[in-house]
């Protein structure tokens, strides 16, 4: 797969301050993302795994720059967007979109369904008019609904159904990256599985690229084509999907995978249960972020931090161990 | 009409949801016919209660008096003065070749009765059902136009603080930071101004004018739905629908107007009603006091003072007290109706 690099990111951080006191004193910063490098190919499934606030939905929300990054920069297609002005700004959201986690949330209760979808072809003046109800009902559609949903209101869907509809408003815009921000965790198991089959169906209908985030690591298996692994806003592991899940060479990768359910009662093997809690990103460990929780540590994992390097072909991971 | 139609057309779910809940609100549903009624009649003063009569025969031809002014020449008097209807004289003239229709009361608000039999302030009697005050003007006629430049001063008031409220409100909660605090601070130090003082000392300065009036109290009325917007929008701005416009490119003006305020709404509309109420209280305390609208002008605040400064006519002040307590408890009780039908917890069903 020797494809254009889409997306690529360097070296990006995003420090949140804490602020306390009576003069809104910064006593300290939330490290939520803390020096992320990767770069994701055009026409590509890039999965982002990780447990709870290690900074993969910030690192999302960066790329679309939702928020302004502390250090780094997002290249897309070659051009930093935390140098774009408002304008060029507005015009290159056209060809980055986001799915939301929590479907109740991401979409406006009193807007109907055809305004919702219908509102990014204004925004950007694409179509208008009838031209544009009728884009609406062919997004709705592609997405598996009936057109003549376009007069109902949010509140009248379930969640698989809003999902839905969050595709469709964020494929509106026939956007080149689509990031995926934990698009089926609050969805039940059976509604899952129709949404990312619908993900992977209009990727292959339409070539996207998607940023896939997820904590779900049978999900990132099922649809990525390459995963790389965080831990307390860093990434940890980086390799292409069978190679991760067939060769986990870091500890956390190896604890991670370990935990995930297998579908076979009688099959047991050895879990690794990681002692403690994940450290606060307030005063990450010294060294390597791991450090505290990992079997094999040794004394250089508490001075130095580890950097992400290739160990085997397109197989990347930080710990002082493999190298 | 069936439920969730107005006038026949199908209005969207939940607008309908909440016609219906609104209608079926006995209390609120009859008090808003009542004060529509009110306000019409109101409104139509000028036919209702006029000096003038609404049409005249004389000679052969039909006169309009409400709406275009006649000599007294017209009608083969002597001088070329305005015509007053009420003396007899003239009277007597028009009567011999025609005839003429009178509104229902004969008097405006500042018409003065000279032909009084008893001394003013006269009691209720067959010319003047509510009686008169002590300048000997009608008290029903007076009633009529004050409602009428009450609710509309309350109206414009409301409308106008809304929007400054609404607007202010909206861009502190939206923006936050040192915006928000700044804004809040200044809020603050403003809502500690005491009005009344402010407009004692502006009235000895320049005449108070139904304009002047509203200005200066629009300059602090506007605070009172700040915080309730602020509140919500600092509610509704984290939400990921707001993150998800944000990323699909929408103005920042457009996501609060659009997305957000629509939000907000509910929270805003409950407050209405009683901004009006407080609204139409404002300038009736000052019409009281003698601050308000100009002298000559119809004010229940007025007519309330006649009442505190004649206790032998018990009619002045009652008068006052019966019509401002039904007005302001038909506000309320609409308000309140209106608040239960946007009430969210209703939507859902």
């Amino acid at each position: 797969m020797d494809k254009k690099i889409l997306l690529e990111i360097k070296g990006i951080k995003k420090y949140f301050p804490i602020r306390s006191g009576v003069f809104s004193k910064i006593a300290g910063y939330v490290q939520a993302v803390d020096g992320v490098s990767f770069y994701i190919k055009k026409g590509e499934i890039f999965g982002l795994a990780g447990a709870s606030e290690c900074g993969k939905t910030t690192t999302g929300r960066l790329i679309l720059r939702l928020f302004e990054p502390t250090e780094g920069e997002v290249d897309f297609e070659g051009e930093n967007i935390f140098k774009f002005g408002k304008e060029k700004m507005r015009g290159a959201r056209r060809n980055m979109q986001i799915i939301f986690q929590d479907p109740f949330a991401s979409l406006n209760p009193r807007m109907t369904v055809g305004d919702i979808i219908g509102e990014p072809l204004i925004i950007h003046k694409i179509v208008r008019g009838k031209e544009k109800e009728k884009r609406v009902s062919d997004l709705l559609e592609t997405v598996g609904m009936e057109p003549r949903y376009k007069k109902r209101y949010p509140h009248e869907f379930s969640g698989g159904q809003r999902q839905r509809i969050g595709i469709a408003r964020a494929l509106a815009l026939n956007p080149r990256l689509v990031v995926c921000d934990e698009p089926v965790s609050a969805l039940d198991v059976s509604i899952q599985a129709q949404v990312i089959n619908l993900l992977e169906d209009l990727q292959a209908k339409f070539g996207f690229t998607y940023l896939f985030i997820a904590h779900d690591l049978s999900v990132i298996k099922h649809i990525s084509n390459r995963v790389a692994v965080m831990y307390l806003g860093k990434i940890v592991e980086l390799a292409d999907t069978e190679e991760l899940f067939s060769n986990p060479l870091h500890p956390y990768t190896d604890a991670l995978l370990s935990a995930v359910p297998i579908a076979d009662p009688t099959l047991t093997r050895k879990r690794i249960v990681l002692e403690g809690d994940v450290p606060s990103p307030i005063n990450p460990p010294s060294g390597c972020h791991f450090r505290t929780r990992c079997q094999y540590t040794k004394p250089v994992c508490s001075k130095e931090e580890p950097l992400l390097m290739e160990i085997a072909p397109k197989h990347y991971i930080a710990c002082h161990l493999k190298s | 009409m069936g439920k969730g139609r107005l006038f026949s057309i199908k209005l969207s779910s939940r607008l309908g949801r909440r016609l219906y809940n609104f209608r079926s609100n006995k209390r609120a549903y009859v008090s808003l016919y009542i004060f529509l009624t009110l306000f019409i009649i109101s409104l139509l003063g000028e036919l209702v209660a006029n000096e003038k009569p609404l049409i005249i025969r004389f000679d052969g031809r039909f006169y309009f008096p409400i709406f275009k002014t006649y000599l007294e020449t017209d009608f083969g008097g002597d001088f070329e003065f305005e015509v007053v209807y009420h003396d007899p004289f003239i009277r007597g003239l028009i009567l011999e070749k025609g005839w003429m229709i009178w509104p229902i009361i004969q008097y405006k608000y500042d018409t003065i009765d000279f032909n009084l039999d008893v001394p003013t302030p006269s009691p209720p009697s067959r010319t003047h059902w509510l009686g008169t005050d002590d300048r000997g003007h009608d008290v029903l006629a007076v009633v009529i136009y004050g409602f009428r430049i009450s609710v509309i001063f309350g109206l414009i008031l409301t409308v106008f603080s809304s929007v400054i409220g609404i607007s202010t409100g909206a861009v502190q909660g939206y923006f936050g930071g040192i915006l928000d605090i700044v804004f809040q601070r200044f809020i603050e130090m403003w809502a500690s101004i005491p009005t009344l003082y402010l407009i004692i000392i502006l009235t000895s300065i320049v005449e108070p004018t139904f304009g002047l009036l509203l200005i200066i109290l629009l300059l602090f009325r506007w605070l009172s739905l700040v915080g309730v917007v602020r509140a919500e929008f600092l509610r509704v701005r984290n939400f990921e629908f707001v993150k998800a416009a944000r990323a699909l490119g929408v103005s920042n003006f457009t996501i609060i107007f659009r997305h957000i305020l629509p939000n907000a709404m509910v929270a805003t509309l409950t407050f209405l009603p009683f901004i009006l109420n407080g609204s139409i209280i404002a300038l009736t305390s000052l019409d009281f006091l003698g601050l308000g609208l100009p002298p000559g002008s119809p004010s229940l605040g007025r007519l309330l003072a006649q009442g505190k400064a004649n206790p032998h006519a018990p009619w002045l002040g009652i008068t006052a007290f019966v019509i401002l307590s039904v007005m302001l408890s038909l506000l309320i009780f609409v308000g309140e109706g209106v608040r239960d039908a946007f009430d969210p917890r209703k939507d859902i069903s």
